[in-house]
């Protein structure tokens, strides 16, 4: 298996399968977030049993982990890349059609996509999950006190304040960039392309990455309308 | 009416690999739209020679646009900003009067600067020797068409035979990756039945060569096919990675 380690498409693979997964995963996310529209206790309940219990927290550290796999791969394909380039660079250098802007600009979108997923860290997971592993149970949240697991009570907070839901969109827009390359690129390096699928995973990936950061956007909007007329306009 | 333009051209000059390069520019008038490019930098280093210069050292052979030996990087784009053809088919009257053109060298750690516009490009031989070939042994040569082979398999192996190795693909590649000239090295023979023999082997030698000789990893922006001048399609590097990987899993 140190074929996976040592050879450059090996070192792909396992940037392709860790994306796959973690693409998974925002799907579950999505559709996790899109049910509190819905029914706030629906969402709490959802969150309620994930929680601090075990299988969330195996996941959540799994999770962590294929993250941090994603990045330090990245991280050494870029700089092995940039070795690889040589020094001089071009003088006039220009992108040809059909090359699109996302997929030279992944590290710098991923970046970004990491760089707010600490914000939403600090704001979510560590008030909520974290919070219940080491035995609180109730959290601090503007001025009230809530319980950990009451999920609606976080995104109503958060997305009540502008620059956060600002700062969210902008979060969005980069992982839609990262996801059109991402999904269909993952594919091509597995293997699994030809040119009649190479259409078809293009076609799949935008629609499940404009799917994925549209209920995320709608989610967030949603909420920052809501806190407006707090519950008692437009019928929401 | 015959087209005449006249010319400033911006070329990087270095005297060897270790020299430390720079940009001149030369001032050419007169020069008819029918004349190649190649013909172009002729014209320009008789000029020079006449002056007393040293002339700009570049790659070239055929010129006829199938050998793979012209280079150069015109305006942004390898073998010039024209489509499908190499530099040397490519012809003056795709510039504009008074332009100015940027001349460079196939810029990556796998090419480094021989001189001027000349670039060292024996790794991609390298690779070749690693794998890119049948084993044949000797005796009766056999029939052509002993070994049925589908049209459709036939095709692809000639799109990908095709190549001509100018190097264009890493060129273009922003990680100086040559994953499109070794994976159409791979591919039009791991498509026909007497490369299949050897496909497991080939795909790991030549990727393993092309791994040591410091070229980047593929990340799937496609500029190589774009640049290609002979439209080699990245579909050739699926189907290298799936000869790898699957090579790989069955050892």
């Amino acid at each position: 298996m140190c074929w996976l380690f040592n050879s450059s498409i090996g070192k792909k693979v396992i940037m392709s399968v860790s994306g796959i997964v973690l693409v998974l995963f925002l799907l579950f996310h999505v559709s996790m977030n899109v049910t509190a529209v819905f029914s706030e206790d629906a969402y709490n309940a959802i969150c309620a049993l994930l929680g601090a219990n075990w299988y969330a927290v195996v996941a959540t550290i799994g999770l962590g982990a294929i993250i941090a796999v994603h990045f330090i791969y990245a991280s050494m394909l870029t700089l092995q890349n940039r070795k690889a380039r040589g020094n001089d660079r071009y003088a006039v250098s220009s992108r040809p059609k059909h090359v699109t802007w996302a997929s030279q600009n992944m590290f710098v979108l991923g970046i970004l996509v990491i760089g707010f997923l600490l914000l939403h860290f600090a704001q979510f997971w560590y008030k909520m999950m974290f919070s219940e592993i080491i035995g609180h149970h109730e959290v601090q949240l503007g001025g009230s006190m809530v319980s950990p697991q009451a999920g609606a009570e976080f995104i109503k907070y958060y997305f009540s304040q502008t620059w956060i839901v600002i700062a969210y969109l902008i979060w969005y827009v980069a992982l839609w960039f990262h996801l059109s390359h991402g999904f269909w690129s993952a594919f091509q390096t597995i293997g699994w392309n030809n040119t009649i699928w190479f259409n078809r995973w293009k076609a799949v990936g935008q629609i499940m990455a404009t799917a994925i950061c549209l209920g995320f956007a709608f989610v967030t909007i949603y909420f920052y309308v809501k806190s407006f007329c707090n519950g008692s306009c437009c019928g929401i | 009416m015959e087209k005449v333009i006249n010319i400033n051209l911006k070329i990087w000059r270095q005297k060897g690999p270790k020299a430390k390069g720079n940009f001149e520019t030369y001032k050419l008038n007169g020069i008819s739209g029918d004349t190649s490019f190649l013909e172009m930098l002729d014209i320009l280093n008789e000029k020079l020679i006449n002056e007393g210069q040293e002339p700009i050292v570049f790659d070239h052979d055929c010129r006829e646009g199938i050998c793979g030996m012209c280079s150069l990087y015109i305006n942004g784009h390898p073998h010039g900003p024209d489509e499908d053809i190499t530099t040397c088919q490519l012809h003056m009257r795709k510039f504009k009067d008074g332009e100015t053109i940027t001349i460079e060298p196939w810029r990556s750690a796998g090419f480094p600067v021989i001189r001027d516009l000349m670039v060292d490009r024996q790794a991609f031989d390298k690779i070749i020797q690693a794998g890119g070939y049948v084993s044949v042994n000797t005796g009766g040569v056999p029939d052509a068409n002993a070994i049925p082979i589908p049209k459709a398999k036939a095709d692809e192996a000639m799109d990908a035979a095709s190549c001509i190795g100018c190097g264009a693909c890493v060129a273009a590649c922003k990680n100086g990756s040559a994953m499109l000239f070794v994976s159409a090295k791979v591919s039009q023979l791991a498509l026909l039945p007497q490369g299949r023999i050897e496909a497991a082997r080939r795909a790991k030698a030549m990727v393993a060569k092309m791994d040591e000789l410091g070229f980047g990893n593929c990340t799937n922006t496609m500029a190589c096919e774009q640049e290609c001048p002979k439209n080699i399609s990245i579909s050739n590097i699926a189907r290298m990675n799936r000869e790898f990987i699957s090579a790989k899993m069955n050892d």
